[in-house]
């Protein structure tokens, strides 16, 4: 996620004085930035992303359920729901096709969670959105197109 | 400081059914104000949902999630009385947790 030193030095030095002054803890700033996968919510195209997720290719999969309006009125707030049956689910990502940034979120289920999320996510336009499930370090893809009457990325 | 989430957890014979609802602006980056200069980018970007101090689901989001985030998922292994935490954390550093009572 870091390239090179400056650009980590930089980085440190914000986070670092965020805590400085209180507003974080050092702790948290750095799980925070562990933790977000900038490259995968950088990336332009379902390739990409699984690309930056540490995949290499997607199968259709009929195990993935998507569960989300035909027709979204308001690209705001766009319900999603998925569902995955395939075994050994270890996550569950949303990702948009037409949206600036194609990942909207990701999920990581640790077992004993159900391999079933949902949420509520912003459109800008009618698209095909995917899901993408990560089983057994393998990526299967199940897709739905919903139809935006009002996009909700900007204006 | 960020205002309180809503969280509702409740027993099901199938696993605990939890439902978050968070408050928080979460701006795309897309969008211009009246001035027309682009208004930067704040969301939550780290999700984590604690059972007995285990985590039963971690988040990741971009900005493309909506205003007001809503969470729904079950976990099986909690049982009523137990206490559920969530925590977020958005890319400008703020962060907030929220505790809740397995109903």
């Amino acid at each position: 996620m870091i390239r090179n030193r400056r650009e980590f030095v930089k980085v440190s030095g914000v986070l670092g004085l965020m805590a400085a002054a209180g507003l974080i803890t050092m702790k948290e700033a750095q799980a925070q930035q562990q933790a977000w996968n900038k490259a995968a919510f950088d990336t332009k195209s379902l390739e990409d992303t699984i690309k930056a997720l540490g995949g290499s290719a997607t199968a259709p999969s009929g195990d993935i359920s998507i569960t989300a309006p035909d027709i979204a009125e308001n690209g705001a707030v766009v319900p999603v729901a998925v569902s995955s049956k395939i075994p050994n689910t270890q996550g569950i990502y949303v990702l948009v096709e037409k949206n600036p940034n194609t990942l909207a979120a990701g999920f990581t289920i640790p077992a004993g969670t159900e391999p079933s999320v949902s949420t509520r996510i912003k459109m800008g336009q009618t698209s095909n959105v995917h899901a993408v499930v990560k089983a057994d370090n393998k990526f299967y893809v199940a897709t739905k197109e919903i139809k935006v009457t009002l996009g909700g990325c900007g204006g | 400081m960020p205002d309180p989430m809503r969280i509702r957890a409740t027993e099901q014979p199938d696993g605990v059914d939890v439902r978050v609802l968070m408050s928080h602006e979460m701006e795309g980056g897309q969008r211009r104000d009246s001035a027309g200069n682009l208004v930067p980018a704040h969301f939550i970007s780290n999700v984590t949902v604690n059972h007995n101090g285990k985590p039963v689901l971690t988040a990741e989001w971009g900005p493309a999630v909506s205003k007001n985030p809503y969470l729904q998922f079950k976990f099986k292994g909690g049982k009523k009385g137990d206490k559920l935490s969530v925590t977020w954390v958005d890319n400008k550093g703020e962060t907030r947790t929220d505790e809740a009572t397995i109903g």
